[in-house]
């Protein structure tokens, strides 16, 4: 369509969208989300030679089936809708952080860590304290080291935070070999699968029902942080545009480092729910590579906390009703993978047409707006138009 | 001295991969496009030629006809890299989505899709059991005939198959396209200023199209020589591990030059092996060695964003998407 209009031929022309009503919006993404599981269901009927509609059936009942089928549900929502609450605060500012895996491995090396260092050896609150404390501390840790670099020299964060999630990830391996047991394995076992020490309490005879709260509050809390507090005005400014920051006065070098600060400590927190709230253990695989879903979780959100929890419950349903099929019919669960990554590309690509509109080319003059200032693409605009 | 042919020779072998790979993204980055989906890219390109193969070896039982053993996995190996680059392309340049995001979903994609027929492939369509393609990959195998002859320098020079010597020459035309032709010139043009590009008759679209497809068809291959020479045809579910990361990451220890990145895949590659060599070292040292190139990749990075010198720098536009119409 643009090429077109490059090439000479002129017959259309794509322009930016004033504003578009929320709900077209969203009938966008839905009819998105339709034909991606319309293009899933044809890979899956060519691949496998199973009826579609079967597969389908066998995905949704192994998400919603049964009341703990749904329950499980529930916890792998909250993990990944933590880890996606996590990143949202750095992307709000353009800070692609795609180091949430290393950031969550973090806060489960330093969990584990304490679990099996000091376990035992103080009363559980104190314990517990001393958990949170050094997961998040971890997560900071991990998320502020690239912070500061690109505060201070600009060096891109997209490849630094990338490099630290794989030394943490080795740092796990490392210490998955050091604490191993039983000896020669590899792998760490159930920490103090005896004494319980350190596990998150049960509520109500609920497993994992402190991690859903937990992540609620989160959720909320973060809502009202974006929306209300002057620091998430800060963040929403330095997103659109360092140079009006600065201008107005706002100290961005600060603001940057408080900022992935505040995500690496609620990766931090994710980690320890990891550990100390759903494994009781410590591996290289831990993560499971959840960080870098939670980009795209977060992404497809608009970055809003609440729609979040949309997005993450459709992510993790589909990881749930794949690994039903892979066990129903005899495949293997990356068929989940697949289909993830087909719905994406086409929310991906369903975002164009709702940001932007293709009009033939005589009545182009009159159809040129300004941007709307969601607009990632849209920065260098919006300094001229604040400016203005 | 045979102790250190063997192991030059051993990196090399785990360092090729990675050569394709990091030459792979040194193209489509200078179009300014930071593709996260080389991964992705890689385990595709593996398992197309997988595929391929798969076919061709059950349809003929009897002895393959060299020719073809090659030509086949080769060529849908190639089809199946250059596939998911226009899903890229397509996403990044003409619908302009976040390079970031899109890149993550072809990894996504990309792993589950090779980690889907390579598992289960055998199941689906044949036998069943594990999926070995030995018979392929003893051609793909073949070395140089004089090899074994020369002693040491025959191990270190003339011991891998033909997709290695390919990784070294296409890496070295890689560099020479970018630095001494005009056609190089332009694309760097693209991936620092595309609107100056643009204003001077530079078509960006088809640059950044066409750097795009064939950096991901290259990197693809890395999969290829992965499956097929490296793990001998036998296929094992996720056992490419982090490689299509690893060569993202030496793009930036190579600051951006493919002849510099043949030097990092081979040094980088012995830190995959060097623990078979030294004595007495243990498991747990072995991990903290493979954290070294991380480690390496991320002190360089942080000294080239230091020094702010203008030819090391990534791509100035490394990451935005292109809108003319944006001023």
């Amino acid at each position: 369509m643009a090429d077109k209009s490059l090439s000479g031929e002129k017959k259309f022309h794509v322009v930016k969208r004033t504003g578009i009503p929320v709900w077209r919006a969203w009938l966008i993404r839905i009819i998105a989300v339709f034909l991606a599981l319309i293009v899933a269901g044809i890979f899956v009927m060519v691949v496998t030679k199973l009826n579609p509609i079967d597969v389908y059936k066998t995905m949704f009942d192994g998400a919603f089936g049964t009341g703990r089928k749904l329950w499980s549900l529930a916890q792998n929502t909250a993990i990944l809708l933590c880890i996606s609450l996590a990143v949202t605060p750095a992307f709000k500012m353009k800070f692609w952080n795609i180091g949430a895996e290393g950031q969550v491995m973090a806060g489960c090396i330093a969990t584990a860590t304490v679990m099996i260092l000091l376990g035992g050896k103080m009363p559980t609150w104190a314990l517990m304290i001393v958990m949170i404390v050094s997961s998040v501390l971890a997560g900071v840790v991990w998320g502020i080291i690239p912070a500061f670099f690109k505060a201070y020299w600009n060096t891109n964060e997209t490849l630094f935070t990338l490099m630290m999630n794989y030394i943490a990830i080795q740092l796990a391996s490392y210490l998955s070999t050091v604490w191993e047991n039983p000896a020669g394995s590899a792998h760490i076992g159930i920490i103090n699968s005896a004494s319980k020490a350190g596990w998150l309490p049960t509520l109500f005879g609920k497993k994992y029902l402190l991690n859903i709260i937990i992540v609620a509050v989160i959720t909320v809390a973060l809502y009202l942080y974006f929306k209300f507090s002057k620091h998430g005005y800060e963040i929403a400014v330095v997103g659109e545009s360092q140079n009006t920051a600065r201008y107005v006065g706002m100290n961005v070098k600060k603001i940057i480092i408080r900022t992935m600060a505040l995500s690496g400590a609620l990766c931090g927190i994710a980690g320890l729910l990891i550990v100390a709230g759903t494994d009781h253990t410590l591996s290289s695989s831990s993560v499971g590579g959840q960080g870098f879903t939670a980009v795209m979780v977060s992404w497809l959100a608009k970055f809003n906390p609440f729609t979040m929890i949309l997005t993450s419950g459709l992510i993790a349903a589909l990881g749930k009703g794949a690994s039903e099929i892979a066990q129903e019919f005899n495949l293997n669960d990356s068929i989940a993978d697949i289909i993830t990554g087909i719905i994406i590309f086409f929310i991906i690509g369903c975002e164009f047409f709702i940001n932007y509109k293709i009009v033939r080319s005589n009545r182009v003059n009159s159809k040129i707006v300004k941007i709307q200032p969601e607009n990632e693409t849209a920065q260098s605009n919006i300094t001229e138009g604040e400016k203005a | 001295m045979n102790t250190i042919a063997l192991f030059i020779s051993r990196a090399v072998v785990q360092g090729i991969p990675l050569v394709y790979g990091s030459t792979g993204e040194i193209i489509t980055e200078k179009a300014g496009h930071l593709n996260l989906g080389i991964p992705g890219v890689m385990y595709v390109g593996a398992v197309s030629g997988v595929i391929g193969s798969f076919f061709y070896e059950k349809n003929n039982p009897g002895a393959l006809n060299p020719f073809l053993a090659i030509i086949i996995p080769l060529i849908c190996s190639l089809f199946g890299s250059l596939v998911m680059s226009l899903i890229y392309a397509f996403l990044t340049v003409t619908l302009r989505a976040n390079q970031n995001v899109t890149g993550l979903a072809l990894t996504t994609f990309g792993v589950g899709f090779g980690n889907f027929f390579g598992g289960s492939l055998a199941t689906i369509y044949g036998s069943g059991g594990s999926l070995a393609l030995r018979r392929t990959s003893i051609i793909f195998k073949t070395a140089l005939p004089f090899a074994s002859k020369l002693g040491n320098f025959g191990t270190i020079f003339f011991s891998y198959s033909f997709l290695a010597y390919l990784a070294i020459i296409i890496a070295i035309l890689a560099q020479v396209f970018l630095t001494k032709t005009r056609a190089g010139l332009n694309l760097r043009a693209v991936g620092e200023s595309p609107a100056t590009a643009d204003a001077a008759g530079i078509n960006v679209t088809k640059y950044k199209y066409l750097a795009i497809i064939i950096g991901g068809m290259i990197a693809g291959l890395g999969g290829l020589y992965f499956t097929m020479d490296y793990t001998s045809g036998v296929w094992s579910n996720g056992g490419f591990g982090d490689r299509g990361w690893l060569a993202i990451a030496l793009v930036i220890f190579a600051i951006w030059n493919p002849d510099i990145g043949i030097l990092g895949s081979i040094l980088f590659g012995g830190l995959y092996v060097i623990y078979i060599f030294i004595p007495g070292l243990s498991r747990s040292s072995q991990e903290l060695i493979m954290m070294l190139p991380y480690v390496v990749t991320l002190i360089v990075l942080v000294i080239t964003s230091m020094r702010k010198k203008r030819e090391n720098q990534p791509p100035a536009s490394l990451g935005l998407s292109y809108f003319r119409e944006e001023r």
